[in-house]
């Protein structure tokens, strides 16, 4: 089932939380709408399901208007940030709450019998009869999901799902996910403001930022291209230096990159800690180092430059390098904006 | 040994115990000594009198209709409280105490003058053939009176914590309003429910000044237990005031007991606490 | 454009239209009939016989002795009622003894006695008839019959007030700022003066606005205990029992005359209590109960 928003906005009071938002998901995809607090993106997800009604557009599914449909009717899946399990009901009672107040008439036994099939699929057997307050929180999630499967939803909407959760807990729990998507086929989007999770699970990301999409594109498009200084600081480590564009060339400290389409004028080079390089000669940026932070996956240099930007830079962990070496930035790669 | 790291509780501790023996211990003390004095014999001649069991029979009842009542008009309340706008629901929320802080006996000759059969109330029904002084129902109005604010209070604060996520992950999975008000919300509210209810039923069983005045007091009929007990004080008859008394004093501790344990039942499915 | 841009908000359980004009309209009914009733009929029955008589009752000398034995009764009982909540709630919250639990529920036990019981009971302490009571009369103190009886059985029924509404806020405070105080040297008054009253001040002031309506209102206990002197031993409400029960046919309107200024009174603790618990104070915005524990999620990961 495919979902569709043409230019829908949304404001409370006198906010404006969503701003013209038009967006496509395809039948069977996994979409992240990643975003800090307040980009809107909960509302968005809201408004699909049907949990708040839009301002202005439309929303889609399939080919039929679904905007005036009360959620009941919609035929979503939600999983809602907090669980939202019903605490006086059992695991099984919880995921089966949705058949018992189906239109479609079931029989216990087939109740029953797909109960133990979620549980088998969210690989919860056996815990049936808990109630959620003798779960974990992972399992708690788990159980969630296993609910809003069990009504056969065209989409799958997911509102932060593992933002309460341990960072150990919420990996596997991507990964698990992902998995079953994979195996069900149901379209699904989901809303996190965290990059690494949303560029792990997602076949495409939508990012957004105070209620407009700034860009969207595959895991790779949004890394390798991303389209502006927000995105690009949004997804990950930058470092921010300055310096000057003509004709299409930047120069930055001295050293020359290419900048196409970049305007004359002053720029602003972003990259990663990886893109750069730490020499003790051979030219570059003069900088001193501050700090050497040493991590599992390496080693790294907080250093500052003589026009007082500072920058980490990842170095391999048996460079010889202390506190208050001076040196020389190398810029291997960045992406030049205007700034 | 292990040392106290604030100061001063041997002065309050002392102080507390001091005043709970002498003000609450010792005549609860007092009234069990006096009745267990009686002997057997005596003391069950005295309770399983016919006026007694009379007594009992209109307080318990009495106070049934009183609580079923409560339960009907203080779930809605909160309900509309919690969930509704309207013109004057401050107001409203506000003279829900009226009955909590008016003396019982302001309460009394108030619903006295309001059904008596030239009363307000009184002169309508009266012509359908509806009597409230004198009668039961009336009874059960005065304690319907009192013991509104212990229902609609112990709802209150759950309802407002009820989490709209779970109402909102009810309706996305497809059920109605009444399926999800029957098999999500009222189950999280039963146990505050039932601690309101059963404050407000003990309540009601112990009421005195605002159920004299309009319940006419008739031996065997409209008489409760707490007058059976006043009046017996009123003839110089002790030994039976205060065997009457004592049943009022056990139902209050089995109803305290009840109520606790339902009090702490009552928060389990809320948010905080 | 679709139709949805005017609306605001999905609809929730039961704010269907219908369901909610029944619901409001029955509960405004029943609270017209039942609650706003009564109180109208106080005031438009002590007006019944006119102004002069209204005054005439108030003035009476029965009547003005009724109320200084009611509003004597408050200065004396709800003052010591306080400073027991107070030592309570500060022996139950700010430390662990033996007992603590079991003395929660014994402060608890007068609130669901019904007062007649509490009459009888001090009855069958002070009394003739009671434990103190031929030793008592030969000292040739009065207790019973008399300000003190009347004074502690209002003691007795409202023993609780203050308590309950201090412990679990003090609970949920918990002992972190007295113990810095202490450690910073400060002696026990000092540190409850400076630290915990500051915090606790509304709930304290809800208490007693409370213990005070219910002292001056109590009827069934002191109707045990007091003998019902007219002129000398009625209180306000046992004054308004005397007028109502009198066989004249002035008698409702001096009756409610009377009952106006307890009705005054608690509308007066009604606008209080409202506003204390604007300020926090009360039972709607404490969550945990009085002796129940608190339960804690304890959350192990997947």
């Amino acid at each position: 089932m495919k979902i569709a928003l043409d230019k829908v906005a949304k404001t409370f009071e006198t906010f404006r939380a969503v701003r013209g938002v038009s967006l496509e998901i395809g039948s069977g995809e996994l979409v992240a709408l990643l975003g800090p607090s307040g980009s809107g993106k909960t509302t968005i997800l809201r408004m699909v399901a049907g949990l708040e009604y839009a301002d202005e557009g439309q929303i889609f599914f399939g080919d039929e208007d679904a905007t005036d449909i009360p959620v009941r009717e919609r035929g979503v899946g939600f999983v809602f940030q907090h669980y939202a399990l019903f605490p006086h009901m059992t695991v099984a009672e919880n995921i089966a709450f949705g058949m018992k107040v189906s239109k479609v008439k079931r029989e216990r036994t087939q109740i029953d019998a797909r109960v133990a099939d979620l549980l088998r699929l969210v690989k919860l057997d056996g815990l049936g009869e808990r109630f959620p307050s003798q779960i974990s929180g992972g399992q708690r999630q788990r159980v969630a999901l296993a609910r809003a499967l069990a009504v056969d939803p065209k989409v799958l909407l997911l509102d932060e799902p593992f933002g309460a959760l341990d960072a150990n807990v919420r990996r596997d729990l991507r990964r698990w996910l992902r998995e079953i998507h994979d195996e069900l086929g149901i379209t699904t989007l989901f809303v996190t403001h965290d990059q690494e999770e949303a560029l792990d699970l997602a076949d495409r990301v939508v990012i957004l930022d105070q209620g407009r999409i700034v860009q969207e594109g595959t895991p790779e498009e949004v890394c390798r291209r991303p389209g502006s200084a927000f995105v690009m600081k949004f997804l990950g480590d930058t470092n921010r230096l300055e310096g000057t564009a003509t004709g299409g060339r930047a120069d930055i400290g001295g050293t020359v990159i290419d900048a196409q389409d970049v305007p004359d004028g002053k720029v602003e080079l972003l990259a990663r800690p990886g893109d750069l390089g730490w020499r003790t000669e051979g030219g570059g940026i003069a900088a001193d180092v501050l700090r050497v932070i040493d991590r599992p996956e390496g080693r790294r240099l907080l250093a500052r430059t003589a026009a007082g930007d500072t920058v980490e830079i990842d170095v391999p962990a048996d460079m010889q390098v202390r506190a208050r070496d001076s040196g020389f930035i190398e810029v291997r790669r960045g992406n030049v904006f205007p700034a | 040994m292990k040392r106290r790291v604030l100061p001063g509780l041997p002065l309050a501790l002392g102080f507390t115990l001091f005043y709970v023996a002498l003000i609450v211990a010792l005549p609860i003390g007092a009234l069990i000594f006096k009745a267990a004095g009686l002997g057997i014999e005596d003391y069950w001649r005295i309770v399983s009198s016919p006026r007694a069991l009379a007594s009992y029979r209109v307080t318990l009842l009495c106070a049934l209709g009183a609580t079923a009542a409560n339960l009907v008009f203080g779930l809605a309340l909160a309900w509309v409280l919690v969930r509704y706008d309207f013109s004057g629901k401050r107001f409203v929320d506000a003279i829900v105490d009226l009955p909590f802080a008016l003396p019982t006996a302001v309460a009394g000759i108030a619903l006295t003058a309001l059904f008596a059969n030239n009363g307000w109330f009184g002169s309508a029904l009266s012509q359908i053939g509806v009597q409230v002084v004198h009668t039961p129902l009336g009874i059960m109005i005065a304690m319907f009176f009192t013991s509104i604010p212990f229902v609609v209070r112990t709802v209150q604060p759950v309802l407002e914590d009820l989490d709209p996520a779970l109402e909102e992950a009810a309706q996305s999975l497809g059920g109605s309003d009444g399926e999800i008000f029957r098999k999500v919300i009222l189950p999280l509210l039963t146990p505050a429910l039932l601690a309101g209810l059963s404050l407000s039923f003990a309540r009601s069983l112990g009421e005195f000044g605002a159920v004299i005045f309009i319940a006419g007091n008739r031996p065997n009929s409209t008489e409760i237990t707490a007058l059976l007990a006043f009046i017996r004080l009123e003839e110089y008859d002790y030994a039976a005031a205060a065997a009457i008394a004592s049943v009022l004093l056990f139902t209050a501790f089995v109803m305290l007991a009840v109520t606790n344990a339902l009090q702490a039942r009552a928060l389990r499915y809320t948010t905080r606490g | 454009m679709s139709a949805a841009s005017s609306r605001r908000k999905p609809p929730r359980v039961g704010d269907a239209p219908a369901i909610r004009r029944t619901l409001i309209g029955f509960v405004l009914l029943t609270g017209a009939f039942l609650v706003l009733a009564p109180l109208l009929v106080i005031f438009q029955q002590a007006f019944s016989f006119g102004f002069a008589h209204f005054r005439d009752t108030i003035t009476h000398p029965d009547t003005r002795h009724a109320i200084w034995l009611t509003v004597l009764t408050a200065l004396i009982a709800v003052p010591i009622n306080t400073a027991f909540g107070v030592a309570a709630a500060w022996s139950v919250t700010k430390f662990d003894f033996w007992g603590k639990r079991l003395l929660i529920i014994v402060i608890e036990i007068p609130f669901s006695i019904s007062p007649i019981v509490a009459g009888v009971a001090y009855l069958f302490v002070y009394g003739l008839q009671g434990l103190f009571g031929p030793t008592l009369q030969s000292a040739g103190v009065q207790v019973l019959f008399a300000l003190p009886g009347i004074v502690l059985a209002s003691m007795f029924v409202t023993a609780p007030f203050v308590a309950r509404e201090l412990i679990p806020l003090m609970q949920a405070q918990g002992r972190d700022l007295e113990e810095a105080a202490t450690s910073l040297g400060a002696s026990g008054w000092r540190t409850f003066f400076s630290v915990t009253l500051p915090n606790i001040r509304w709930a304290l002031l809800y208490g007693v606005v409370l213990c005070n309506a219910r002292v001056m209102g109590e009827f069934g206990a002191v109707s045990v205990v007091s003998g019902k002197i007219r002129g000398q031993t009625n209180t306000l409400p046992l004054q308004v029992e005397l007028l109502f029960n009198d066989f004249r046919r002035s008698a409702a309107a001096s009756a409610f005359a009377a009952a106006s200024i307890l009705t005054g009174l608690a509308l007066v603790t009604i606008v209080a209590k409202v506003f204390l618990e604007r300020r926090g104070a009360g039972r709607r915005n404490q969550r945990p109960a009085l002796a129940a524990p608190v339960v804690a999620a304890k959350d192990p990961t997947a």
